[in-house]
């Protein structure tokens, strides 16, 4: 089977530091595909080349088309989202008005669907549906990635790129996030999640990668790696023995 | 002074004080979507203005050369990029916009001037002559610039300035034109004396602020240039392209600057460059508003056209002086009270 996303020998180029070396992965359609690694080791790069916010070598493959060439918008209009890790939500703007924008790419041909999607999103993200007429700049921390994944959902991605959803949340909020991320695949939703929290990032997964210093050194079904010396070791920790067990 | 003479220099202070609210706004919008100080947004306002007035004399404008040719460049930019990255999708529509678009208005022209149409119809021909300039000019001399900093775009700005003041010289001459009023009526309103022009020209900015009003709160490109000031990242990830919202800010400014242009052609002698001395007045109300706030502008505006009106009485020599001082007590009061916010989270 043809791959979804295809990344090949990705490098990107700070200036003159290398934020990511060399790396490859593959998500297969209706997948959750993780990159786990500490800080540092270049995931937010990988995911900002893949969106074609950074230049970048290699090659990369999406639903058929080289991405070479192609612009963020047209990306973001072939279904190719992304939930960035600064969230990057309009602070001035409504919530309503964040996720109205979601919907930029489509709105030109398609005007009744939006306020189903405006509904589904509520009907998933209560909170925001409270929240509605206010200012997304006013929101809390949990709120704020609520918004940023309902604002990435108004544009129908076909594959849904997330950088660290579970960042700076209380345990219970990072529950929801991951039962939010296990529902949209089962709503037909491919998805590529990168974090530092690897437990549960391998749990919800279906294959996983490990990115170190900029190059994806392993690769495996998540299961697998969840069980692997290497990655218990270095991302499991205790308690990803007690898992193992 | 007397109470009826500072009425009449309060009335012209509120008139011209509109204007350059107006220009304010415009100057505002560009700043916060593309981080451009827009300084060639004189030009538009005297290109505008000589243009109405020739148009009343029956002439075509000079403007829909420098029209034509910028379209040809701006056409000539996209041919270029459309061939190196081998992509002729947008290439039709954008061809259109650049060459069809100001052919078709400049031949409109060429065919309306010399039979002298009404006032409505020379005033929405100037309005269509000058506002194609703004996106015309965003995409010769801005775009390809788009990640650049404040001072070079700043730089760029100046440099287009020049040319279009250049252009202005060679199109229009030396001479000043003044185009007549819209309507010469006056009406008295207890001691005071209202021209209509004033009428007309706090009238005609109050409806386009209150458009400007409600593209801004209810349209979705009015949001998506919003999204943009606000977070440049974060609109291009919801597919809003940084070169349609620069092209449409320009030419809401352009079609500003125009309106300006006219509005104000009937009260002052224009010349090729005096635009350029209003736009600046408009730049000193934005200001003395924060250079963040819009309503703030508008009030910041005002005070300019009123410091104008009453310094011109008292001393009309040192007028400019004392309004373009005006701004040296501001910028003081907020260096000394604005923390300096480094690199602000989303
Ligand atoms: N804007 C930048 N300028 C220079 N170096 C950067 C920039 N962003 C990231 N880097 C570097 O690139 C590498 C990868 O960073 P990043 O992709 O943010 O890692 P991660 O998301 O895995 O924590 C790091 O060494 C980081 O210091
Ligand atoms: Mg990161």
């Amino acid at each position: 089977m043809s791959a979804l996303l295809e990344a090949d020998a990705l490098r990107v180029f700070y200036r003159r530091v290398e934020g990511l070396h060399r790396a490859s992965l593959r998500v297969a359609e209706g997948a959750i595909v993780t990159v786990i690694g500490p800080n540092g080791a270049g995931k937010t790069t990988l995911l900002a080349a893949l969106m074609g916010l950074l230049p970048c070598g290699g090659r990369a493959r999406y639903a058929g088309i080289d991405l070479a060439g192609e612009s963020v918008e047209a990306r973001v209009a072939r279904g190719l989202c992304l939930v960035p890790e600064r969230r990057e939500l309009f602070g001035d703007l409504a919530v309503e008005d964040n996720l109205r924008l979601g919907a930029f790419t489509r709105t030109r041909r398609v005007d009744r669907q939006m306020a189903r999607d405006l509904e589904s999103v509520y009907a998933r993200f209560p909170r925001l549906a409270e929240r509605r007429s206010q200012a997304a700049g006013t929101l809390s921390g949990g709120e704020r990635q609520m918004l940023a994944l309902g604002r990435a959902l108004m544009a129908r991605p076909r594959l849904l790129m997330l950088d660290e959803p579970s960042l700076g949340l209380a345990p219970r909020l990072v529950r929801d996030v991951f039962r939010a991320i296990a529902a949209l695949r089962a709503a037909g939703v491919s998805i590529l999640l990168v974090e530092q929290n690897a437990r549960a990032a391998l749990q919800v997964a279906d294959y996983g990668y490990v990115l170190e210093t900029g190059e994806t050194v392993l690769e495996g079904a998540a299961a697998e790696l969840a069980a692997h010396p290497r990655v218990v070791a270095t991302y499991l920790g205790l308690s990803g023995q007690t898992a193992r067990a | 002074m007397s109470f009826d003479i500072s009425l009449w220099l309060l009335q012209d202070g509120v008139t011209n004080g509109s204007i350059y609210a107006l220009l304010a706004l415009a100057l505002l919008l560009v700043f916060a979507v593309t981080r451009t100080i827009f300084v060639p947004q004189g030009e538009f306002i005297s290109y505008a203005a000589l243009s109405l007035a020739l148009l009343q004399a029956g002439r075509l404008p000079g403007v829909v050369y420098v029209l034509l040719g910028g379209g040809l460049a701006a056409a000539a930019l996209e041919l270029a990029q459309a061939l190196r990255a081998r992509r002729w999708r947008h290439l039709p529509r954008r061809l259109a916009l650049y060459l069809l678009l100001p052919g078709a208005i400049a031949a409109l022209a060429w065919w309306a001037a010399p039979r002298k149409p009404d006032l409505a119809e020379q005033v929405l021909l100037v309005l269509a002559l000058v506002t194609p300039l703004g996106p015309i000019l965003y995409r010769i001399a801005y775009q390809p610039l788009a990640g650049a900093s404040i001072l070079v775009l700043f730089i760029v700005s100046m440099a287009a300035h020049y040319v279009l003041s250049g252009l202005g010289l060679v199109f229009f001459g030396g001479e000043g034109l003044r185009s007549r009023p819209f309507a010469d009526a006056h009406f008295r309103l207890g001691v005071l004396d209202v021209s209509a022009q004033s009428l007309w020209v706090v009238a005609a900015s109050l409806a386009i602020m209150l458009v400007l009003w409600l593209f801004f709160s209810r349209s979705l490109y009015g949001k998506a240039l919003r999204a943009t000031a606000v977070n440049r990242i974060g609109a291009r990830l919801v597919g809003v392209r940084p070169e349609l919202a620069g092209s449409l800010s320009f030419a809401i400014a352009a079609f500003i600057g125009a309106l300006s242009g006219v509005l104000i052609s009937p009260v002052t002698t224009i010349y090729y460059d005096t635009g350029f001395l209003i736009a600046l007045k408009g730049f000193v109300g934005a200001i003395l508003g924060g250079m963040g706030s819009y309503p703030l502008a508008v009030l910041g505006s005002l005070g300019v056209g009123m410091l104008e009106s009453f310094s011109s009485f008292w001393s009309s020599a040192f007028k400019e002086t004392i309004v373009f001082t005006a701004i040296i007590p501001v910028l003081l009061w907020r260096s000394l009270t604005t923390r300096q916010v480094e690199d602000e989270e989303e």
